[in-house]
C-alpha cells in the first residue's frame, strides 16, 4: 500500500476527534466500570469501600442472577432461532419465484427500520388483554391472554415483537446468500434426481453456513442489547422478573436500586461475554477477508 | 431449467403474501386505531376499519401538549431528528478522518491507535451505561443535544467500514496523485471523498436508523421533556396506572416515530442493502 510518510503531524490531526471521543466516552467509563466492580458504594455517594471480589461472589451466589441468565438464554435463543428460521424460509421462497424476489424484499425490509421500543408497543396493542385483536382470537380458542399477570405470556410477547423486527435483516442476508449460489450446482443435482428437499439440505444449506454464522452472532448481539427498548416499553422486566434479562438487570440494579457495585460487576461480566462473541466474529471476518 | 415445478411456485407466492400480510398487521391496526377516538376504541376488540377521526388525532398530538409528556409530539420529532442527524453526520465525519489516517499514513503508534479504536466495536453502550452516565453528568451533558449525540458516536463501526473501503482503493491512485504534487488534504478532498460517495450514503442510512431508534441512552440522560425523543416518549404515554391507556394517541405517536426511519430505508434501499452487505465483509 502506498502511503504518505513525510507527514508527522497530519495523521494525529486526522485521528484526534475519534481518539478524543473514544477516550472520554469509551475508555474512561469502561475503566470506571472495572474499578467500581471492586468497591461497594453507599447509595448517597458519600463514600466507598474496597471489597475485592465480593460483588462478583455475591452475584454468583444469587439465585436472581442465575434466573436472569436463564431468561437471557431462553430469550436470545428463541429470538435468534425464530428470526433466522422464519427469514430463511421466506428467503428460500422468494429466491424460488425469481420474478418478484426483489419486490418481496422491498415489502419485507421496512420492519428493520422500526425502533425496538416501537415494535414492542405495536405488539402490546395487538395483545392487550382488553381490546387486543390477537388476544381476542386467543380467547376464542380458549387461551386466556394476560401478559401483565402471566410471566410466560409476557416472555412470548417480547420474543414475538423482537422476531418481528429482526426478521427482515436476516431475510436480506439470506436472500443475498441464496442468490449467490451458482445455479449450475442446483441444476446438476436436479439432473441426478435430487428433489427440492434434498437439494436444499445437501447444497443450499451448507453453502449458506457463512451467512448463517454471521447472522447468528448479529442476532445474539441484537437479542442481548437492542431488545432492551422492547422489554422496557412493554413489560419493564415483569411480571415478577419474568422478562428481566441480564442487561435489564444492570439497568435496574444501577438506576433503580442504586446498587452501583453490583451493577458495575454485572457490566464487567457482560463485557467479557460480548468480548467473547466479538472475538468469534472477528475470527470469522479475518478468515473470510484476505487483503 | 427442468427442475422447476410451477405448482411449488404458486405455493411460494401464496406463502410469501401471507407472510407479508402477517407482518403488516401490527402497523395496519396502529393506523386504524389512530383514526378512532378513545370511546369507540374501548367498545370491544380493536377495530379493523377506519374510524371517524381522520387525521384529528395526529393534529392534536402535534400541536397540543400530550398528557404525561408535558410537551407536544412535534417537539419530540424535532429532538429525534437532531439526535439522529447529529449521530449520523458526526460518526461519518470522524470516521472518514480516522480511517484515512490509519490506512494512508505510516506513523509511530499506528497499530496501537488502530486497536484503541476498534476495540470499541466490542462494547455497546448498554454494557457501560452506568459509568457513561456519570461522566455525562460530570461534563454537564444531561438534558442537552450534545449529551444525546456525543457518547453514541464513540463506536468505531463507521471507521471500520471506511477502513475496509479505503483498503480497496488502488495504490496507483495515490502514487499518481503524489507525482502530480497533491498533498494529503488534496488527495482526501479531490479523490477519496468523491470515490466514497455511495459508501457515505450507505453509512448515513445505517447510522440514521441507529440514532433515531436509540432508547436506553436518551431515556437516562433526558429528564426534561424538552429534550425527550419520540421513541422514549411512548413508554411514558403507556404507563398510566390511573386511567385507560389513550391508545389512539399512543398509536398515532408510534406511527410518527416509525415514519422517518421507514421512509429513509424504503427510499434509500439500494444504499442500505449495500451498506449492510459491506458491513458483513
Amino acid at each position: 500500500m502506498a502511503t504518505f510518510q513525510r507527514h508527522r503531524l497530519t495523521p494525529w490531526l486526522l485521528l484526534s476527534p475519534q481518539l478524543a471521543i473514544v477516550a472520554i466516552f469509551f475508555f474512561w467509563p469502561a475503566a470506571q466500570a472495572v474499578f467500581q466492580a471492586f468497591y461497594v458504594e453507599d447509595p448517597f455517594g458519600l463514600g466507598r469501600t474496597f471489597v475485592a471480589f465480593e460483588n462478583f461472589t455475591r452475584l454468583f451466589g444469587s439465585a436472581e442472577y442465575y434466573r436472569a441468565l436463564g431468561i437471557t438464554i431462553t430469550f436470545s435463543i428463541s429470538v435468534a432461532l425464530g428470526a433466522m428460521a422464519l427469514a430463511l424460509l421466506l428467503a428460500v421462497l422468494a429466491d424460488r419465484v425469481i420474478k418478484g424476489a426483489n419486490g418481496y424484499k422491498t415489502l419485507l425490509i421496512w420492519p428493520y427500520a422500526v425502533a425496538p421500543a416501537v415494535a414492542g408497543v405495536l405488539w402490546v396493542f395487538m395483545l392487550d388483554p382488553e381490546l387486543g385483536l390477537i388476544s381476542a382470537w386467543l380467547g376464542a380458542v380458549g387461551i386466556d391472554w394476560n401478559h401483565q399477570l402471566n410471566g410466560g405470556q409476557a416472555m412470548a410477547l417480547v420474543i414475538m415483537a423482537s422476531i418481528w423486527k429482526q426478521m427482515s435483516y436476516n431475510f436480506v442476508f439470506f436472500l443475498a446468500g441464496l442468490q449467490a449460489i451458482p445455479r449450475s450446482l442446483l441444476e446438476a443435482a436436479a439432473m441426478d434426481n435430487a428433489g427440492p428437499w434434498r437439494r436444499f439440505w445437501t447444497i443450499t444449506f451448507p453453502l449458506l453456513s457463512p451467512t448463517s454464522f454471521f447472522l447468528l452472532v448479529m442476532n445474539s448481539v441484537y437479542a442481548f442489547f437492542e431488545t432492551f427498548g422492547t422489554i422496557d416499553a412493554t413489560t419493564a422486566g415483569g411480571p415478577g422478573g419474568a422478562t428481566r434479562t441480564l442487561v435489564y438487570k444492570v439497568y435496574e440494579d444501577g438506576f433503580i436500586g442504586y446498587d452501583l457495585g453490583s451493577s458495575a460487576a454485572q457490566s464487567v461480566l457482560l463485557m467479557l461475554l460480548v468480548g467473547l462473541l466479538t472475538l468469534l466474529q472477528f475470527r470469522y471476518l479475518e478468515s473470510k477477508v484476505q487483503y | 431449467m427442468r427442475y422447476r415445478r410451477p405448482g411449488l411456485d404458486a405455493i411460494s407466492h401464496i406463502l410469501l403474501i401471507l407472510a407479508l400480510l402477517a407482518f403488516s398487521l401490527p402497523v395496519w391496526l396502529a393506523i386504524i386505531a389512530a383514526t378512532h377516538d378513545q370511546s369507540s376504541l374501548y367498545t370491544g376488540t380493536a377495530p379493523l376499519w377506519f374510524g371517524d377521526q381522520g387525521l384529528d388525532n395526529f393534529r392534536a398530538i402535534l400541536s397540543e401538549p400530550v398528557a404525561r409528556l408535558g410537551t407536544d409530539v412535534a417537539r419530540l420529532l424535532f429532538n429525534s431528528t437532531v439526535m439522529a442527524l447529529g449521530i449520523a453526520c458526526g460518526k461519518i465525519f470522524i470516521a472518514i478522518l480516522a480511517a484515512y489516517a490509519i490506512v494512508f499514513f505510516r506513523f509511530p503508534l499506528r497499530r496501537l491507535c488502530f486497536w484503541l479504536i476498534f476495540i470499541t466495536l466490542m462494547l455497546p453502550v448498554e454494557v457501560r451505561i452506568m459509568p457513561t452516565y456519570k461522566i455525562a453528568a460530570d461534563l454537564n451533558l444531561l438534558n442537552s443535544y450534545a449529551g444525546l449525540i456525543l457518547p453514541l458516536i464513540a463506536s468505531a463501526t463507521a471507521t471500520f467500514l471506511f477502513r475496509q473501503f479505503y483498503m480497496t482503493v488502488p495504490p496507483e491512485l495515490l502514487e499518481a496523485a503524489r507525482v502530480d504534487g497533491a498533498g494529503p488534504w488534496r488527495f482526501l478532498r479531490d479523490i477519496l471523498l468523491p470515490l466514497s460517495k455511495t459508501n457515505i450514503a450507505a453509512l448515513f442510512v445505517i447510522m440514521f436508523l441507529y440514532g433515531w431508534n436509540q432508547y436506553l441512552w436518551p431515556l437516562l440522560i433526558t429528564t426534561e421533556s424538552d429534550y425527550m425523543t419520540i421513541v422514549v416518549s411512548l413508554k411514558r404515554m403507556l404507563s398510566s396506572a390511573d386511567n385507560l391507556v389513550p391508545w389512539q394517541a399512543v398509536m398515532a405517536t408510534a406511527l410518527l416515530a416509525m415514519l422517518p426511519p421507514v421512509a429513509v430505508i424504503v427510499l434509500m434501499q439500494r444504499y442500505f442493502v449495500k451498506g449492510l452487505v459491506d458491513a458483513e465483509k
